[in-house]
């Protein structure tokens, strides 16, 4: 019986003396090598990839990949600036590099984390609620925000805004107010158009999403008209040729994704293309989009539209198959000289996705994990005081 | 075709019996519960039924009396930590979300069942074990299959674990018509919690009992964050913060009669539960505070009739009615305005039919109806009827050494939603479980058991029609679970240790069409459900426990559980290179260890009581990345407690720590628990 007691304490001694907690550790960057053809050539030094993570995770994280030795850099941000609270912050929505810095939009974290372009050490942190998007022109950053407390009548409180920021100080100096939920933002021409959404407003009644793009003067700072396009508008960007892209969403359910043409002197929509798009770049006159929907289903879920002729000029620029193994292709850039083509795969949105690296041809070079829900790009130009893109 | 299932079943269960020996009687495998007190003494029986072969065959895991009110537990959820093979999913605090995780199959697959009755949640599956309080309750049994009992509703037959909780029955002194208790608690977190127990004999036969419960917290506890470079080790940054809007206010009302009849006996029980809280959040950069509110109203009342027809022939009807509201306010603009209420309505009924063929060999039928309504405010929602037919046969067999259970349970399903346009489905299923247990030697009381089961669980109406994100084609997320396990416990007159007892279990479950929410799109709401996921569970649960007399009058009890899991995700991807990242991982916050210790000393009055919970480490999500990766947690309580006798009444005081060292942990990521925290609770009985 004695024997049976030591066995009972000795259970109970080895339970307590089981694997203890240490101190939590910050997660330094991790480096994995990707590409042997790596080279020093072009006017840009590398590429850096905000991964949004998953809403509540606070898994927003940044990674960057260097041109010159081929290294991909996962997760630079908390390294680069160990003392930040809770890191990055929660669902990375936006990322723009303007003059020497990197602009940050994090949603979820209502902020924007300001960055020194090289280093990725913070320089300042702008509150903004809800922000989605940023764009620059000429000293000033906009942001799109989807609330605040500015409009006070209770039938519009829901209105989003436009914040207007003094890049210099980080100060917000003004704001417009605009339609429900804005997201894309985009400057041509003097003027800021502003895709809005509606998105939290038409969900189950498509008739309460928004159909407009708000167009302000950047010289007074006011909404000067509103350009009917379609339901629940989301990303818009400016070609070549000052005119807008503009996708929809859509409703989900009847009305389709599509991407529409705004001429930026008529201020209205000239052309349609009957493709639904979840994302796209613009480089040169050369538009790549990404498709919506199920990816088996369609052989031009990757095509390229030609902005000056406003055609599909080829609908599958993945040549080598690879698309076909993709599970959910979120986000797009092109290198601007060389026209490689880096898309992301999100996957299931709460694990690690992949960045796939492309040539011009659409056959893969390489692909990389990344953080999660890999999303927004920014080229690094190797002399930084070049204009921004 | 199905008819034919049943047929073969039905021949099967008259066949194997008769190849039995002769019968024995039936010893009893009721284990030990810990340490006996005077409530188990004065036990009435609930059950008295004529046959003696249908006890359950695997014993199950039970928390009752003094052992279960010495846990520094404030609510089922904390008490349910103590079991082997559980994983809770802790929000932390008085008023966050506490649910139930049993052998790694989802918290959908767990059963809760109040006073025999299951609680519902058609709407999303979840039963908060957080908002059941303690107070009232006598005993908390986890099972692992099913209950192997074969007198029972279809609907116990229908989880692939459950939890039963009872209520205190009344029982009365032989000088006493009635008892009163009062209690209040008080401590950390703002709390106050008064309660009243009022019990009333009106009869021999016939009694009474009411019980009320305020809770009332404002939720507030200190948690941390510090972090430290991997290289420098000094440290980065170390914050203190108070958790915000994690206040509870709520109102339990609990009214019952139980009754007597010849040879039987009847209860009734009409529930009220009544509450808001805030939502505390996820603690992510920038954001310190959330200000979500959530109410809740729930109300049922269901009634039990048993009753031995003949020596033969038992009866068993249960019913029950249920209205639940629910109301979700999210009043932060930055994030997302929404307020929307639920309703959710239950009716059922239940009849079970028990006939013992011979002295060993007993049959079952059970028969249940079920209707679920749930209606909602939300825009776009459609609004979802489900009637559920439920009809169980059962046999059990017992042949001394071995006791045998069978049974299959065939579910009809039914279901309409109105809307864009109107969706009808029906879906039929039948789900066999078998059980068995062997003593091998006369001498020494060893059990050796087994089972297998296979069950399923419905899409919650939120998986099918939530706005946007539901999917009305999918089909019922499927189990199975292979288990083999033995009991071995010992008995003394003298010496030290009293009893032991020592238990183990291993096991297999397979998950199949596991429901998980998948991306659509670039949306705001970004998902969608599919059936796509698979899930493969290895475990090992191991539980001893020991009652010893250390010194006159110095009763020591000791209990530890200890469980061992691989829980694997084996969803295929269609991209194989992301598969690779999440194929085989340890599937989210499942720890690969995990147990926990429960010391009792009582001396005289005095009882001080300590626990101890380990969680190891474990992965926020099957990407088993040192970025998903979490630190093991493992808390301290104590509790010191002493009780009066006077002369009209007792009491009994109780101050307790928790979290005695203070830990900064999270069970899930950004929700930080608290850290010490203390209570003192005092008990007056009439």
């Amino acid at each position: 019986m004695k024997k049976q007691a030591i066995i009972i304490y000795l259970f109970v001694v080895a339970l307590l003396l089981a694997s203890c907690r240490k101190d939590v550790e910050l997660l330094l960057s991790e480096v994995t090598f990707t590409d042997p053809g790596a080279s020093a050539a072009g006017r840009y030094a590398g590429l850096y990839l905000l991964n949004e993570g998953n809403m509540g995770s606070n898994k927003a994280t940044l990674d960057f990949y260097d041109f010159v030795t081929g290294n991909y850099h996962r997760n630079v941000y908390a390294e680069r600036n160990p003392s930040v609270p809770k890191e990055l912050g929660d669902v990375g929505n936006d990322l723009q590099l303007y003059g020497s810095r990197l602009y940050a939009v994090i949603n979820a974290s209502n902020k924007i984390e300001v960055m020194d372009a090289h280093t990725t050490e913070r320089i300042g942190r702008i509150e903004i609620p809800n922000c989605r998007h940023i764009t620059f022109q000429e000293g000033y950053a906009y942001v799109t925000s989807y609330a605040g407390p500015i409009e006070i009548d209770p039938e519009y409180k829901q209105k989003g805004y436009v914040a207007k920021i003094d890049t210099a100080t980080l100060k917000v100096l003004d704001a417009c107010i605009v339609g429900y939920q804005p997201d894309g933002i985009a400057v041509s021409d003097g003027n800021i158009y502003v895709a809005n959404s509606g998105g939290y407003r038409g969900a189950g009644k498509s008739m309460n999403y928004e159909r407009t793009v708000s167009v302000i003067s950047i010289a007074t700072f006011r909404e000067t008209a509103r350009i009917d396009v379609d339901l629940n508008l989301h990303r818009i960007k400016t070609d070549s040729r000052g005119d807008l892209w503009v996708s929809s969403r859509s409703d989900y359910r009847d009305s389709p994704s599509r991407l529409y043409f705004i001429d930026h002197r008529k201020q209205a929509v000239t052309d349609t293309i009957d493709l639904p798009v979840s994302n796209f770049a613009i480089a040169g006159d050369s538009l790549y989009l990404i498709g919506m929907g199920e990816l088996a289903q369609r052989a031009d879920y990757f095509s390229i539209v030609n902005t000056a002729t406003r055609e599909v000029v080829n609908s599958g620029f993945i040549t080598d198959g690879t698309d076909k193994g993709l599970e959910t292709p979120y986000g797009i850039t092109v290198h601007p000289e060389t026209r490689d083509i880096y898309i992301t795969d999100a996957g299931d949105y709460i694990n690690p996705g992949y960045l796939y690296r492309f040539n011009r041809e659409g056959k893969k070079i390489w692909s990389v994990q990344t953080g999660d829900i890999p999303a927004h790009f920014v080229f690094l130009p190797k002399n930084i005081n070049m204009s921004p893109l | 075709m199905n008819s034919f299932k049943l047929i073969l079943f039905c021949v099967a269960a008259v066949i194997l019996p008769g190849i039995a020996h002769a019968a024995r009687p039936a010893a009893s495998l009721q284990p030990v519960a810990g340490g006996m007190d005077l409530a188990d003494s004065l036990y009435l029986p609930e059950v008295v039924v004529s046959a003696k072969v249908q006890r359950e065959i695997i014993p199950a895991q039970t928390l009752s009396g003094n052992e279960l009110k010495g846990l520094n537990s404030f609510s089922v959820a904390d008490a349910i930590r103590y079991f082997s093979g559980i994983q809770i999913k802790d929000y932390g605090g008085i008023g966050g979300l506490k649910t139930v995780d049993i052998r790694s199959m989802g918290s959908n697959h767990m059963g809760v069942f109040y006073d025999g009755i299951q609680l519902g949640n058609a709407q999303n599956g979840q039963i908060d074990l957080g908002k059941y309080s303690l107070d009232n309750l006598e005993s908390v049994t986890l099972y692992n299959g099913q209950k192997s009992e074969i007198f029972q509703s279809a609907r116990d037959f229908g989880t692939s674990g459950s939890i039963y909780l009872r209520t205190r029955y009344p029982r009365f002194e032989s000088d006493k018509s009635h008892n009163l208790r009062g209690i209040l608690r008080s401590g950390s977190f703002g709390l106050i919690n008064p309660s009243l127990l009022w019990e009333q004999k009106l009869s021999t036969s016939l009694s009474a009992t009411f019980n009320t419960e305020w809770v009332s917290a404002n939720g507030k506890y200190a948690y941390r964050y510090r972090r430290i470079h991997p290289v420098t080790h000094e440290v980065v940054y170390d914050t203190t913060a108070t958790r915000e809007n994690g206040d509870v206010n709520a109102l339990r009302l609990e009214g019952g009669l139980h009754g007597f009849v010849p040879s039987g006996n009847w209860k009734l029980k009409t529930y009220f539960y009544s509450s808001e809280r805030g939502i505390p959040g996820a603690i992510v950069n920038n954001v310190w505070k959330r200000s979500q509110r959530q109410w809740d109203q729930n109300f049922f009342t269901q009634g039990s009739f048993l009753k031995s027809v003949s020596p033969r022939y038992d009866i068993l009807i249960n019913t029950k009615y249920a209205h639940d509201r629910m109301r979700y306010l999210n009043p932060d603009t930055t994030l997302m305005y929404i307020d929307n209420s639920f309703t959710q309505q239950e009716a059922y009924l239940s009849l079970v039919n028990k006939y013992a063929l011979l002295s060993n060999w007993d049959i079952s039928l059970a028969a249940d109806w079920q209707w679920n309504g749930l209606q909602s405010d939300l825009d776009g929602f459609r609004e979802p009827t489900r009637y559920t037919t439920l009809i169980a046969a059962a046999t059990a067999a017992d042949f001394g050494r071995v006791r045998l259970q069978g049974s299959i349970l065939g579910s009809w399903i039914y279901e309409s939603a109105a809307g864009d346009e109107q969706r009808r489905s029906a879906r039929e299923q039948f789900t066999p479980a078998l059980f068995l247990t062997y003593k091998p030697l006369d001498s020494h009381n060893l059990h050796i058991r087994a089972f297998y089961k296979q069950s399923f669980r419905m899409p919650t109406f939120n998986d099918l029609y939530y706005t946007d994100i539901g999917n009305v084609d999918l089909d019922p997320e499927e189990s199975h679970q292979y288990n083999l396990g033995a009991l071995y416990d010992k008995s003394f007159n003298r010496g030290v240790i009293r009893h032991w007892e020592i238990k183990g279990d291993a096991y297999l479950n397979r998950v199949t069409n596991k429901i998980i929410a998948v991306p659509k799109g670039n949306g705001m709401y970004r998902w969608m459900m599919t059936n796509l996921g698979q899930a493969e569970i290895k475990g090992v649960d191991l539980s001893a426990s020991a009652i010893s007399e250390v010194h006159r009058e110095w009763q020591l009890n000791l209990r530890m559980t200890y469980t061992h899991q691989q829980a694997r995700d084996l969803t295929r991807r269609p991209n194989k290179e992301l598969e690779k990242i999440t194929y085989g991982g340890q599937i989210a916050y499942i720890p690969w260890h995990s147990g926990s210790l429960v010391a009792g000393l009582q001396h005289r009055l005095w009882q001080l009581n300590y626990s101890f919970i380990y969680v190891g480490e474990r992965y926020r999500s099957s990407a088993n990345t040192p970025e998903n990766y979490e630190q093991p947690w493992y808390t301290s309580d104590l509790s010191l407690s002493r009780s009066f006798t006077h002369d009209r009444f007792s009491s009994k005081l109780t101050l307790e720590v928790n979290n005695l060292f203070s830990q900064d942990y999270e069970v899930v990521l950004n929700y930080p628990m608290p850290k010490r925290n203390y209570k003192l609770t005092l008990t007056v009985e009439i």
